[in-house]
């Protein structure tokens, strides 16, 4: 190429790309410091015993990084999505699948219905104690005969004196394990369906006590609660204790309905923008993360006499990666400001959730396949990003489903 | 599906970017209905006759070529979002052919005199260019130099006052209509990138041969040249900034052309998939409209989010230029996006359309033909990857 202008610096004095300002961005260099020092470090160990130590959330909780869309009164930072957006880049880049979800879902997806939906008396017991890193919570939808199509969920919750009885199965819950309250969907009449789900919160037992705070089995096992939760073997996101719980005769008192009997169907809606866009976040920034170990990979290989960079076919690669993450990022970065700036951006989100799930597994096999040997092999961790990765078209609502919504708002 | 379908569309709520405001808008409407009634039924005729030169003046007397250009030459003085609206709102014609020739003339030639040109040449050219009375050209690329302009061999040698051009220029969209043509040049050759310069030549200068007409597999509404140009003298005062600096001034030229152009892929797709749309939601086959098959409806969600990503990459990187920054990798990345998506959307497009998408009536295997050209044009897609690959200093 002879058309490159010598010695055009592409970094220089850009602005944080909308609606990031420089106040995120210093909030950015806090929590990526923070990573850094204190996750990073740890990271193949917690992939390796699948299991993030009970005192990260506590420290996470002192720090405040996933308590900062929260508001004040409740105990959070009182910032915005933007910030919130902040922590699920840097999550997600400095991290794993695993750990991102571990640590975020408790406060991403478990607790947003509460703060929704819940009584003053509902938060005050749910949400401060969360924000804290005391206590963990989950959220519980799926179940193992219903995944995206939630109006089919069978879990059933009984009428009784005082309260409800709870009896089903929960599978694919991100914190079952650990979880000290399930945030649970249940059928609260004999059809179920879009009229006839409701939102219970299901505590456990007494905990088994600090001693035994990372230990999955004596924590998984029922405390004479009905509750049961083991851990389940996965392709990825090794250090998540996603579980599958059970319930049997679960007694659940009247008051930890949440919002309203029989509209349930609202709160499992109300927080998917959010968490789909929280996915989309933390995929672009875990693009950029791959791109630049790639980069830095291809710079030092060397193969047939040269370095792997200095290959044609290698800086394609990079830009053809490049190039994707760059529209990932346009769509969800103007998807983050009209959903900041309380536009209704249900196709904008759908969208990205979709394109930047699949850009993912892309980025990460084209960064594993420019990695050679090296990719595969556990120590690079690009395949364990791989592995990670693989989720997000499933998570959160299939690709086939995001597909599914669009062609419908499109009048299909 | 889960009941999401229950929730009420909001695909229409239209929120718009902040690079663009309420004036913006305004633009925008009037543009369109002024595309709409004097442009677009005329798309098919143009295709056999090329579009006629009355276009440049009668946007010329609405304002529209003078959109970003100053005042004091009878330009609007708009920002470079109002260039976005236009070439946004020129994709309703239906024509590539003449939304390239008027682009050529608004977005490729013309910005260079606008940022170069002395008061003397933005009087000259400028400003009957605005009023749409004269037409400008671009030369770069040549029959030995096409994305590579470096290897440029077109000469202007010094003759006391006059400088003295021989060469050849190739695909010169106006190149028959022009009244000027803002040419590249090799003025040392031994200078390497500092021996390039651009002139300003009067298309009917003494020795400017216009040879062939050239086919081409699409963009038939618009004129393309081979020009040939054999001891054509040229006054000094007709220098386009600075000697020796063309290649530079060419390289910043090649930036706003090639997001003009991604923000018309972008648009051009939205027109096919809005088509498209109406197509699948008439057309019945196996007793019902082909837009219910889940199949149909899955082909228009993921051209429709490679569209949104296409245009929220096209803005975000606009937003960039406005705020002055030279983004080049951003802009590069951006046009080699939206052609390609242009490209799949239009293949996606015909292929819903079956037969009819097959036949020149709907216009859509036009589109598909024009669209073809964004992957080559303005920088084909290899130099764009390896512009962006370049980019990380490697």
């Amino acid at each position: 190429m002879t058309t490159t202008s010598p010695g055009l610096d592409h970094a220089a004095g850009r602005l944080p790309s909308p609606p990031f300002t420089a106040e995120h961005e210093e909030l950015r260099a806090a929590i990526r410091g923070w990573i850094e020092r204190e996750v990073r470090p740890h990271v193949q160990a917690w992939e390796d015993a699948k299991w993030v130590p009970t005192a990260v959330f506590r420290r996470l909780g002192e720090l405040g990084y996933t308590a900062l869309a929260y508001p004040t009164a409740l105990g959070g930072q009182g910032g915005d999505h933007v910030h919130e957006a902040v922590w699920a880049q840097e999550i997600g880049r400095g991290s794993s699948g695993g750990i991102a979800a571990a640590l975020g879902a408790p406060t991403t997806i478990a607790t947003p219905p509460i703060v929704k939906f819940g009584t003053p008396a509902q938060q005050e017991r749910w949400v401060g104690p969360v924000l804290r890193g005391e206590r963990v919570a989950a959220l519980a939808i799926t179940e193992p005969g219903t995944g995206s199509d939630v109006a089919g969920i069978q879990t059933r919750a009984e009428r009784v004196d005082g309260g409800f009885v709870v009896n089903g199965e929960k599978s694919f819950i991100t914190g079952g394990v650990r979880a000290q309250h399930y945030v649970t969907a249940v059928k609260t009449t004999n059809d179920g369906g879009h009229g006839g789900i409701s939102f219970l919160v299901v505590e456990r037992g007494e905990h088994p006590g600090v001693e035994h705070e990372d230990d999955p089995a004596a924590l998984g096992a029922d405390r004479g609660d009905g509750i049961s939760a083991s851990p389940l073997e996965k392709l990825g996101w090794h250090a998540s204790d996603t579980a599958l719980v059970s319930f049997r005769d679960v007694f659940v008192p009247e008051d930890h309905l949440l919002g309203e009997l029989d509209g349930g169907f609202k709160l499992i809606m109300a927080n998917f923008q959010w968490e789909r866009l929280s996915m989309a976040l933390g995929a672009v920034a875990a693009m950029e993360a791959v791109l630049e170990q790639t980069t830095a990979f291809v710079a030092e290989r060397r193969a047939f006499g040269r370095r792997v960079a200095d290959f044609q076919g290698t800086r394609w690669a990079l830009a053809e990666m490049a190039t994707t993450i760059e529209a990932s990022r346009a769509l969800t970065y103007e998807t983050l400001r009209k959903h900041v700036a309380g536009i209704p951006v249900i196709q904008e989100v759908t969208m990205a959730k979709l394109m930047t799930q699949r850009a993912l597994v892309e980025i990460c096999d084209r960064g594993l396949q420019l990695h050679g040997g090296a990719g595969y092999m556990k120590e690079q961790g690009i395949e364990r990003a791989l592995r990670d990765a693989r989720l997000g078209p499933i998570g959160g609502g299939t690709d086939e489903i995001m597909k599914d919504v669009l062609g419908r708002m499109m009048g299909l | 599906m889960s009941g999401e379908q229950t929730l009420k569309p909001d695909h229409a709520a239209g929120a718009r970017h902040p690079i663009f405001t309420e004036e913006h808008e305004e633009l925008r409407a009037s543009i369109r209905q002024f595309v709409e009634k004097e442009l677009a039924p005329h798309a098919e005729e143009w295709e056999e006759t090329t579009f006629p030169d009355s276009v440049f003046r009668r946007m010329g007397e609405l304002g529209f070529l003078g959109l970003h250009y100053p005042e004091e030459y009878g330009g609007q003085g708009g920002d470079y979002a109002t260039q976005i609206v236009l070439a946004e709102e020129m994709s309703r014609s239906h024509s590539g052919g003449l939304v390239m020739g008027v682009a050529v003339h608004t977005d490729m030639a013309n910005p260079v005199i606008k940022l170069l040109g002395t008061p003397d040449q933005k009087e000259r050219y400028l400003a009957p260019a605005i009023r749409g009375e004269r037409i400008a050209c671009l030369g770069i690329t040549e029959p030995g130099a096409g994305s590579d302009v470096a290897g440029i061999q077109t000469t202007a040698v010094r003759d006391g006052d006059d400088w003295v051009i021989n060469g050849s220029k190739l695909y010169i969209t106006n190149g028959h209509r022009a009244d000027y043509i803002v040419l590249v040049t090799r003025t040392d050759p031994d200078a390497g990138y500092g021996g390039f310069s651009l002139f300003i030549v009067d298309m009917d200068s003494p020795g400017v041969v216009r040879e062939k007409r050239l086919e081409k597999l699409g963009m038939h509404a618009s004129d393309t040249a081979l020009l040939a140009f054999q001891d054509v003298r040229v006054p000094h005062e007709n220098l386009l900034g600075e000697e020796g600096k063309g290649f530079y001034h060419i390289m910043w030229e090649l930036q706003g052309e090639r997001l003009i152009a991604a923000a018309g892929a972008v648009a051009s797709s939205e027109r096919l998939i809005e088509r498209t749309l109406a197509f699948a939601k008439e057309r019945q086959a196996f007793g019902r409209s082909i837009g219910k098959f889940q199949g149909i409806r899955w082909k228009f969600a993921e051209m429709a989010t490679k569209l949104e990503a296409g245009r929220q990459m096209t803005y975000n990187t606009a937003w960039r230029v406005m705020q002055g920054e030279y983004p080049v990798r951003e802009i590069s990345m951006a046009k080699l996006y939206t052609s390609r998506m242009a490209c799949e959307i239009a293949d996606e497009c015909l292929q819903i359309h079956g037969g009819a998408g097959y036949m020149k009536e709907y216009g859509i295997e036009r589109a598909w033909r024009d669209l073809r050209l964004n992957r080559i044009g303005a920088g084909t897609d290899e130099t764009l990857l390896e512009y962006i690959g370049r980019s990380f200093d490697l």
